[in-house]
């Protein structure tokens, strides 16, 4: 077998078929997964992406929320098993590919435009692989 | 030399590193290595050898591309033209359990959990002591001038180092890198793939893409790793 066919098929047991489209500046809730000694748990993270880079296997998001007054950010590949699923909350418009910028945004700054244009099409597809 | 083995030694070719996740979801980085099934070769017997080895060969190679002496070498033992060869020892006098043409796949190493991993390092031309050695080099201002990677002082008469107007024999200089055989010790064996010939290895292993290794069991294991096992 090819080599790069031989690691793609390597991949492919852990690439996921069931996330949902979503770019960076939507709002989403991540399912996190949380094993507790003998017990598991599912905790929902929700947050703006503001990063989504990577391909594959290696793909990795940056969900930023706020907690009171502090802003959280955390990272995953988006094919881990830690987690079990994404849900899309909203779109965002957003004109970057990282939105570094909300970090230093303060108040009714920090939302983004819902995203309106080019959506049509975006409706009802369920996975994505860019 | 190493250690004689009871298990076999394999040869096989590096494909690539990607990473897999357990069934705790951690994400390890792993090494792929293709190791299609070797054949035994040769066998070292202490009559004709003065020791005990096991000589195997991996990868096709055309008739018209290897050589007379080589293909005759492993036609005696039954096989295609093999194109890697290598050796393995044995306790003295154990060549008995093994023949000529046999079979070994990825399977031999079903059971083991460390491996080490011997291949050759990508070359890396002729480096500076920065690079080669890991020297800090000069500051970068504060006077100093078109000398901010070079390696200072390598000693005068007056020291250990240089002493009688010469340099000692292994100072630490520029030269050339790389390209030369590395083993990767007590790497964690993460999956044996017997049905597709493939390995997959915790961390990074000598060498290039398609570079040609050895995967053999370890021979010991670092400090902190048998530490490990011992606490189970």
């Amino acid at each position: 077998m090819d080599t790069q066919k031989l690691i793609e098929s390597i991949n492919n047991e852990s690439l996921k078929s069931d996330i949902p489209r979503f770019d960076v500046g939507d709002t989403i809730n991540v399912h996190i997964r949380i094993v507790e000694g003998e017990k598991e748990r599912v905790q929902v993270y929700q947050g703006t992406v503001i990063l989504r880079k990577g391909r594959g296997i290696d793909e990795n998001i940056t969900v930023r929320r706020m907690v009171g007054e502090i802003g959280v950010e955390k990272t995953w590949p988006i094919n881990s098993p830690l987690i079990a699923k994404f849900e899309v909350i909203r779109r965002g418009d957003a004109r970057r590919a990282k939105l570094y910028f909300l970090r230093d945004r303060v108040g009714k700054s920090r939302r983004l435009r819902d995203r309106r244009r080019g959506m049509k099409h975006i409706e009802g597809m369920t996975t994505v692989h860019r | 030399m190493t250690a004689p083995s009871k298990t076999a030694h394999l040869l096989g070719q590096k494909v690539g590193m990607t990473r897999v996740y357990d069934e705790n979801g951690i994400s390890s980085p792993v090494t792929v290595i293709k190791i299609d099934p070797n054949t035994v070769t040769q066998l070292r017997t202490m009559e004709v050898d003065g020791y005990s080895a096991v000589q195997i060969g991996a990868g096709d190679i055309k008739a018209r591309n290897s050589t007379m002496p080589l293909i005759g070498h492993d036609a005696k033992a039954g096989v295609a033209p093999r194109r890697k060869h290598a050796e393995f020892r044995l306790e003295d006098g154990a060549e008995s359990g093994w023949e000529l043409g046999q079979e070994l796949t990825v399977s031999v190493f079903d059971d083991i959990k460390y491996v080490d991993v011997i291949g050759t390092s990508k070359g890396k031309g002729f480096a500076g002591g920065m690079k080669r050695w890991g020297f800090k080099g000069q500051l970068a201002s504060h006077g100093v001038e078109r000398k901010h990677r070079s390696p200072g002082s390598i000693g005068g008469h007056g020291n250990n180092a240089g002493k009688s107007g010469r340099i000692k024999k292994g100072k630490k200089m520029a030269g050339h890198m790389g390209a030369k055989q590395i083993t990767a010790r007590s790497l964690d064996v993460i999956r044996v793939d017997v049905e597709n010939g493939i390995l997959l290895v915790k961390g990074p292993v000598p060498g290039h893409y398609n570079a040609w290794v050895e995967v053999r069991p370890a021979t010991r294991l670092y400090r902190p790793k048998a530490a490990k096992v011992a606490n189970g």
